[in-house]
């Protein structure tokens, strides 16, 4: 955490992230990393740091809705878009899981846990852009990211379980990208 | 537990929804990483460049005038004790080495740390790290077991003459040499498995400050052995172990790797406690990859002797780990040759034995334990074994171990350990119906036919997990892990808390050991809540590894539960004047049997701490009781079965798993759905290290890991589904039934990929020994090529 007062700092500049609906004004130097700056100077640390390079899948959030990797963009270049980050699946401030985190534990989809927010996010911003994803196209996605404890099975299978739940709950079109249940 | 009910099976058996998925789900969880403190600085090492060199000078002046840096320090500013692994064997057999916490005057591999950095931030840190000038005398490295023996070869350490470490010789029957002249068979095999990296996704990492009003040095850090971070925090930085203080939050994992004393947690520490600010350090990546604790570079080299119908005689074996640079605190390196020794028989009737087990130290990262720990090995080396002995002898491969393994229990093995119950020959042969009835057999015959190459491999194994005191003190462990401690203590509102001295990373600890505690006491599990990982709070513990957090800590946490139980019914059996036998408890409440009596746990809590004059003088006011629990025999071992089958694709070289089939026995499962979640996970990390995972080094000892691109951890398009049959030998020698469960899968999975992939090549005569098997050994073997693996 950058704690120096220096605003006028010639390695600092002031950003504005739109953070899961809220704005954040943000003074950071350029060269830091999304994922720094979601987990250290927003504190909103659900989002983990696995490899710092892209591969590992842990670091990700929803840049307008698409997964990306926090930790290959810097914050500067998320300016002007909207971020989501796992905070924002709970409903009511974190008090009640969506139905794809109850799949999650349902189907024992995560054992140590640190991977597991990457693979939420993976899958919300997956499942909104292909609700009716068969099971194959769903390993296809979750071979994205990397676990190390679950043998990946089971992750396939909450995320399959979920979009199945979903799409038998909005038997006609259902206008809800993130098909909530309603 | 003479007066609390038995449990009555109301949670344990069952696939209770985990109770730490909420706060992990929601982003809530709590990882070293997490953790900030006002003022905290941040800390990166200087790393060694060069696998072996005195250090001839080290400058770190330019450093403290980097942008946000605020210290540096080098092993001579910070003055620490090294740490030590120590066995209790006499110098020929086990040389004990010094490992600095930075070090001093050599390094030994490339990522050895030299200074530690600390900064406003990380990124700061690093811009530190550039401006270090070290000079370096180079020396020959030595990188590999055959170097390190070689005549004249440099020493890695100045004390350890051939770069031996640990040379032991066991178990050598009375006229073995005899029984393989005799032989109608005799087989051999070479194997190598290669240099893996348990890579828990959660990087090590510590956050370490100064609290003066306890007087304590507070360090959070992931590892699975609290207390003995703690010991050796405490002797390295000359402190009494009262004013060292070691907190674990939530853990992304360890699978061993952090169930061994780092040295940058005890140098983070250090500069905590010189500049009286709250200093973090998180490993990164390529750290992580090449300079954290590897394991697994093992060579063996064995023959059996077996009769004309396929029954095992004799077993020779010369076993070499190549532990890299230093031996690691507690388990030293010890750890690999020695469990591979003592162990290696596994579920099989074997008459005559003898062993050579050796730990060489090279140039390379140093190995700690990973998930397994040398079973992997050994299991691949008896399966290979049986499958040469069974295509000598023209015997279907199921049935040459059918031929061989232990029926009988409890059985006495040659390696002197007695076995307890198994389902060993029942595994086997449900593991083998189930490949039959999906049709796996006659697929193969369809595919050979079309010019496909489908193989179906086998493996067999049992696993010490229920290592006790005794157990260990025959390994001569000078640090002797076995029993665990348990507290368990109910407040005034009838809600209970528990300790354990094991050390959740990723094994569900918070649900199945309540569900223990729930059932010992009759008690809704949302009143019971687990607290682990704080040397604080809990009083003693070894932490988490060899599969001993249910066997042994969750008996101890049984234990303790029904002690509470007992001093529950005995308040209330004061309060009615009746014997504690007349009472019970269900629902949350004593209950006076044939009767209408009842008293919650609030009401016996209440008076239990707030009218304390009502209790008879025999009864000490509270209720906080502990238990501890210790296995005094050989241990107690889970057993499996997996097959795997694999088709080989002629133009890439490339293995595809089609199938895995797991038969596992861990005894009673106290979660069935955390049992196969350890499975499938064990068996992902097997099938890695079967076919992906490998560190090599150049000829200059640099590493080939230093990031995810050069390591191939398998996705999902790797990892099949996998099938798990569960069979239930309930344990005697545990309070809970239950066996280890957190290692098997890793066990099994290595053999049973190496053998279906033999089992494919069958037609080209072509055998691999070697893991990992690349694309390129199998796509020179299906396309006559010669074999990699002579030369290598």
């Amino acid at each position: 955490m950058n704690t120096d007062p220096v605003v006028t700092h010639p390695d600092l500049q002031l950003i504005t992230l739109d953070v899961n609906g809220e704005r954040h004004d943000v003074i950071t130097e350029p060269r830091r990393t999304l994922v720094d700056v979601l987990r250290h100077e927003l504190r909103l640390t659900g989002t983990h740091v696995g490899c710092e390079h892209g591969i590992c899948g842990a670091c990700t959030v929803l840049v307008d809705e698409r997964p990306v990797r926090a930790c290959l963009m810097f914050a500067a270049q998320a300016e002007g878009s909207s971020i989501r980050t796992v905070e924002s699946l709970s409903e009511d401030g974190g008090g009640e899981l969506n139905d794809l985190q109850r799949a999650f534990s349902e189907h024992h989809a995560l054992q140590c846990g640190f991977c597991t927010p990457g693979f939420l996010m993976l899958a919300e911003g997956f499942l909104a852009e292909r609700p009716d994803a068969t099971k194959e196209e769903i390993r296809e996605v979750v071979a994205s990211n990397l676990c190390r404890c679950t043998g990946y099975q089971t992750i396939v299978e909450a995320i399959d379980a979920c979009a199945t739940t979903r799409r038998r709950t909005c038997a006609t079109p259902c206008d809800s990208p993130a098909g909530k249940e309603h | 537990m003479s007066n609390s009910p038995v449990s009555d099976g109301k949670l344990v058996g069952k696939a209770v929804r985990r109770r730490e998925d909420p706060r992990l789900l929601a982003g809530r969880g709590r990882f070293v990483d997490d953790i900030a403190l006002p003022g905290m600085l941040h800390a990166q090492f200087v790393r060694s460049t060069v696998a072996h060199a005195e250090l001839s000078s080290v400058d770190v002046s330019a450093v403290r005038d980097v942008p946000g840096v605020v210290a540096v320090f080098t092993a001579e500013d910070l003055e620490l004790g090294d740490i030590v692994a120590q066995l209790g064997r006499p110098l020929s057999e086990f040389v004990p080495t010094a490992m600095p916490v930075l070090a001093r005057d050599k390094v030994r591999y490339v990522g050895e740390p030299i200074a530690i950095v600390v900064a406003r931030d990380a990124y700061a840190a690093e811009d530190g790290l550039e401006a270090a000038k070290v000079s370096y005398a180079t020396l020959p490295p030595v990188l590999s077991e055959e170097a390190a023996f070689a005549d004249g070869a440099p020493l890695v350490h100045a004390e350890a003459a051939r770069n031996t470490l640990v040379d032991v010789s066991l178990f050598a029957t009375e006229g073995i040499d005899g029984i393989f002249d005799a032989a109608p068979c005799v087989v051999e095999v070479d194997t190598r498995t290669g240099r893996q990296n348990a890579l828990p996704l959660e990087t090590r990492g510590a956050v370490a400050h100064w609290d003066d009003r306890e007087e304590q040095l507070v360090v959070h850090t992931c590892t699975q052995i609290p207390h003995q971070v703690r010991t050796v925090a405490s002797r390295c930085l000359r402190l009494d172990e009262r004013a060292v203080r070691v907190v674990v939050p939530d853990m992304g994992g360890g699978f061993g790797q952090k169930c061994v004393v780092g040295r940058e947690e005890i140098a983070a520490a250090a500069a905590a406690l010189r500049l009286r600010r709250p200093v973090k350090w998180i490993e990164d990546r390529k750290d992580a990859l090449s300079a954290s604790f590897l394991a697994r570079e093992q060579h063996y080299r064995a023959r059996a002797a077996f009769d004309a119908e396929g029954r095992i005689l004799a077993l020779d074996a010369d076993v070499v780990c190549d532990m890299g640079a230093y031996s690691c605190y507690p388990f030293t390196a010890g750890i690999e040759p020695l469990m591979a020794s003592a162990e290696m028989p596994g579920v099989y009737k074997l008459p005559a034995y003898r062993v050579r087990g050796r730990a060489v130290t090279t140039n390379k990262a140093p190995t700690g334990p990973y998930r397994g720990v040398s079973r992997p090995q050994y299991v691949m080396v008896m399966e290979r074994l049986f499958e040469r002995a069974a295509r000598r002898l023209a015997l279907d491969p199921v049935e040459i171990r059918r031929r061989n393994v232990i029926t009988e229990f409890p059985y006495k093995g040659v390696n002197g350990i007695t076995y307890d119950p198994g389902s060993y020959l029942e595994s086997l042969n449900l593991c083998e119906r189930s490949v039959r009835e999906e049709g796996w057999y006659e697929k193969q015959a369809a595919a050979a036919a079309e010019g496909r190459h489908i193989g179906i491999g086998y493996s067999c194994f049992s696993e010490r997990t229920g290592y006790g005191s005794a157990a260990f003190a025959q390994r001569k462990m000078q640090v002797v892990p076995g029993f665990d401690i348990s507290e368990v203590r109910m407040d005034t509102s009838g809600a209970v808390t528990f300790t354990t001295g094991t050390m959740n990373h990723g094994q569900s600890h918070e649900t199945t050991m309540a569900q223990i505690v729930a059932d010992e006491l009759a008690l809704d599990i949302a009143k019971v809540r687990l607290h682990q990982g704080d040397t604080d709070r809990i009083t003693y513990g070894f932490g988490t590894f060899a599969s001993r957090s249910i066997t042994i800590g969750g008996s101890a946490v049984r234990l303790a539960a029904a002690k509470l139980g007992d001093k529950l019914c005995a308040i209330a059996a004061s309060r009615w004047g009746v014997a504690p036998e007349e009472v019970e408890l269900t629902e949350g409440a004593a209950r006076r049997r044939n009767a209408q009596d009842v008293l919650t746990y609030e009401e016996i809590a209440d008076i239990a701490y707030l009218r304390a004059h009502l209790l008879p003088k025999d009864i000490e006011p509270g209720l906080s009781v502990t238990a501890t629990f210790d296995v005094f025999n050989d241990g107690t071992f889970s057993n499996a079965t997996h097959a795997c089958v694999v088709e080989l694709h002629a133009g890439t070289g490339q293995v595809e798993i089609l199938r895995y089939v797991c038969v596992e026995d861990c005894g009673v499962a106290i979660n069935p759905q955390v049992v196969e979640g350890q499975c499938r996970g064990g068996i992902a990390q097997g099938i890695a290290g079967a076919l992906f995972e490998q560190v090599t080094y150049d000829a200059q000892g640099e590493p080939s890991a230093t990031g995810f691109m050069d390591y191939k951890v398998p996705t999902a398009h790797e990892i099949p589904d996998v099938l798990i049959h569960h069979l239930e030998t309930p344990c005697a020698f545990t309070e809970t039934g239950a066996k280890g469960a957190g290692e098997g899968g890793t066990i099994g999975a290595p053999a049973a990929v190496l053998n279906a992939v033999n089992d494919a090549l069958r037609p080209t005569g072509v055998e691999l020994d070697h893991t990992p098997i690349t694309p390129e050994t199998v796509h020179r073997a299906l396309n006559g090529a010669p074999s990699l693996e002579s030369s290598s």
